[in-house]
C-alpha cells in the first residue's frame, strides 16, 4: 500500500472527527491533526482505534505518541503493516 | 433583597409530542403517547406498553456538531440536549458564543446513564478489549453527562450541577435553579431533567410489580391515575427544560415571560412514620407542600390547579389525602387536579420537568388539560374531593396559581408554586 493510498484512506478515518472538511480534502504530510484539523485531543484515541480496526493492526502507546501529523500517522501505519509481514509495496 | 424569578423559555421531548407546539396540542386534546412495545413481549415483561418519544436521532445534527454526534450513544443525553437547546432558543438566545455566559448556570437532573449503551462497554471489557472503548464512554457514563453536554454546547459559565432525586428530580432541579437566582448567585439558570427508561431499568420496575399489566392490548388506556381500574404505572421517557431568569434581567432584554416561579420546597420524610424507600411519609409530603406555600407567600385558598404526581398506583389515593390535608380543602372547595401521566406515563426523573412545562403552558394559555382514562374515578378519592375537581376534558379557565409536586423513591418530595406573571 503506497503512502498516497494510505493518505486517501486516512481521510475517511479522520472525517468523523473534524468539521473542517475542506482542509481534510487537501491534507498533506505536514497537516497537524490538532492544530490544523482542529481535532479534539481526546479524539486521537478514537482515531487510533479506528485505524487499528481498518488495517487490522495494533498501535502501541509509543507508536500512538508519534501520530501528531498526517505524515507520522502514515509512517506508523506503514511500519505496523510491514510488521505483519504483509506485502503492500 | 431577593429576586423575582420568571420562566422565559420552554423545551420538551415528550412521548406525546416533541417540541412545544406538538406537546401543547397533545395536552390540550388529551392525546396519549403510550404505545405497545413488541420488544417487551419478547422479553416476557408483564407490562408491555411505554411512553417512548418519537425521537429522530438524525435531527440531533440541528443541535450539535457532527463530530459530537459521532459517538453519541446516550439516549438520555440526546433527550436532555434537545429539550434544553429548544428552551434556550425559545428564550430568544443564540447557541453560539465565544465568551462563556458567566451569569447563566444549569441544573439538570437524571437517574442513570443509558444502560443499553453501557452494555456494549461491559461486553468489551469482559472480552478483554477495554482498549477499544475509545474516548466517548466516560463522558456519557458519568452522572453529569447531560449537564456537561448542555453547558458545553451553550457555553454556560455559572454553577453547573447535576441533581438526582428519583421521581422528584425534575421539580427539584427547577427549584434549585430558582433558588440560585432568587439569592442572586446567577441571573439565569437552564433547568430540567431527562430520563431514558431502557429495557434494564424497565425490567427492574417490572419485577417490583408496580407497572400496569392489564391494558397491554389497549396501550392508550394503560395509564389511569386516580381510576378505580388503575393497576400500576406506565414507564415513560423524555426530557423537559425551562429557562429561569431574574425578572429584572429578563425585562432588560425584553424577554417573553411565560410565568413566575413563586417558591417551592424540597424535603424528605426520612423514611420514618410510614415512609420507606418506596413509600412516602405523609407528614413529610404535607410539610413539603405547606413549606412551598409559605416560601411563596400565598395561602391555601389561592391554588387554582394542582399538577399531581399521581402515577396510577395505589399511592394516588394517599396523595389526594395529603394534598387535602395540606391545603385543608375538601369536596367542591378542592382545587382542580390533573395528572399528565395519564397521557405520557411516568417519566421518572423527567416527570417533574415535563409536567412543569405543562403547568407553565396551562398558566400561559389559561387552560387545564384533561385527565384521560378517568371514566371510573376511585370512590375513595371522590369521597374526599368532588368529581368536578377531576377534569376529563380540557377546561378554559382563569389559572393564576399552580402547585406542582413530585414524590420519589428514597421518600423525597419536591413542590413548586408557579404563578401567572403580573
Amino acid at each position: 500500500m503506497t503512502r498516497t493510498e494510505i493518505l486517501n484512506e486516512l481521510k475517511k478515518v479522520f472525517a468523523p472527527y473534524t468539521t473542517n472538511k475542506e482542509l481534510l480534502n487537501s491534507i498533506n504530510d505536514d497537516t497537524d491533526l490538532i492544530r490544523d484539523l482542529k481535532i479534539n485531543s481526546a479524539n486521537l484515541v478514537d482515531i487510533i482505534i479506528d485505524a487499528e480496526n481498518k488495517y487490522n493492526i495494533e498501535i502501541d502507546f509509543d507508536a500512538a505518541d508519534k501520530m501528531i501529523n498526517v505524515g507520522s500517522c502514515i509512517d506508523v501505519i506503514r511500519e505496523k503493516l510491514n510488521q505483519k509481514n504483509v506485502e503492500y509495496r | 433583597m431577593t429576586k423575582r424569578v420568571v420562566v422565559t423559555g420552554l423545551g420538551v421531548v415528550s412521548p406525546n409530542g416533541i417540541g412545544i407546539p406538538a406537546f401543547l396540542h397533545a395536552i390540550k386534546n388529551g392525546i396519549s403517547g403510550i404505545k405497545f412495545m413488541p420488544r417487551y413481549e419478547e422479553l416476557n415483561f408483564s407490562c408491555r406498553v411505554a411512553g417512548m418519544p418519537d425521537f429522530e436521532w438524525e435531527k440531533l445534527i440541528n443541535y450539535i456538531s457532527e463530530v459530537t454526534l459521532h459517538g453519541l450513544k446516550g439516549t438520555n443525553i440526546a433527550y436532555g440536549l434537545a429539550a434544553a437547546l429548544d428552551a434556550w432558543a425559545d428564550s430568544g438566545m443564540d447557541y453560539e458564543t465565544d465568551e462563556p455566559h458567566w451569569e447563566t448556570g444549569c441544573v439538570f437532573g437524571n437517574s442513570i446513564a443509558d444502560t443499553e449503551a453501557m452494555k456494549n462497554v461491559i461486553i468489551r471489557v469482559d472480552n478483554k478489549e477495554a482498549k477499544k472503548l475509545g474516548s466517548r464512554v466516560v463522558e456519557q457514563a458519568m452522572n453529569s453527562g447531560v449537564t456537561s453536554y448542555i453547558s458545553g454546547r451553550l457555553g454556560l459559565g455559572n454553577k453547573v450541577i447535576t441533581n438526582s432525586a428519583a421521581c422528584a428530580t425534575g421539580s427539584q432541579a427547577i427549584l434549585m435553579g430558582y433558588e440560585y437566582i432568587k439569592h442572586g448567585y446567577a441571573k439565569r439558570m437552564l433547568t430540567g431533567s431527562a430520563e431514558h427508561v431502557d429495557t434494564y431499568v424497565y425490567g427492574a420496575f417490572d419485577s417490583m410489580r408496580v407497572l400496569s399489566r392489564k391494558f397491554n392490548d389497549h396501550p392508550e388506556q394503560a395509564s389511569r391515575p386516580m381510576s378505580l381500574t388503575a393497576g400500576g404505572f406506565v414507564p415513560g421517557s423524555g426530557a423537559g427544560a425551562l429557562v429561569l431568569e431574574d425578572l429584572d434581567f429578563a425585562l432588560a432584554r425584553n424577554a417573553k415571560i411565560y410565568a413566575e416561579v413563586l417558591g417551592g420546597s424540597s424535603n424528605s420524610g426520612g423514611q420514618r412514620q410510614g415512609g420507606t424507600m418506596t413509600a412516602a411519609n405523609s407528614t413529610g409530603v404535607i410539610r413539603c407542600i405547606q413549606e412551598a406555600l409559605v416560601s411563596s407567600r400565598i395561602n391555601t385558598g389561592q391554588i387554582d390547579l394542582i399538577s399531581g404526581h399521581l402515577t396510577a398506583t395505589n399511592a394516588d389515593n394517599k396523595e389526594i389525602q395529603n394534598w387535602s390535608d395540606a391545603l385543608s380543602r375538601t369536596g367542591d372547595d378542592f382545587p382542580l387536579i390533573n395528572s399528565l401521566k395519564s397521557m405520557i406515563g411516568h417519566c421518572l426523573s423527567a416527570a417533574g420537568s415535563i409536567e412543569s412545562v405543562a403547568a407553565v403552558l396551562q398558566i400561559a394559555q389559561q387552560f387545564v388539560h384533561p385527565n384521560i382514562n378517568l371514566e371510573d374515578p376511585d370512590p375513595e378519592i371522590t369521597n374526599r374531593i368532588s368529581v368536578d375537581c377531576l377534569p376529563v376534558n380540557m377546561i378554559k379557565k382563569e389559572i393564576n396559581i399552580v402547585a406542582k409536586a413530585n414524590f420519589g423513591f428514597g421518600d423525597v418530595n419536591s413542590c413548586l408554586i408557579l404563578s401567572k406573571y403580573n
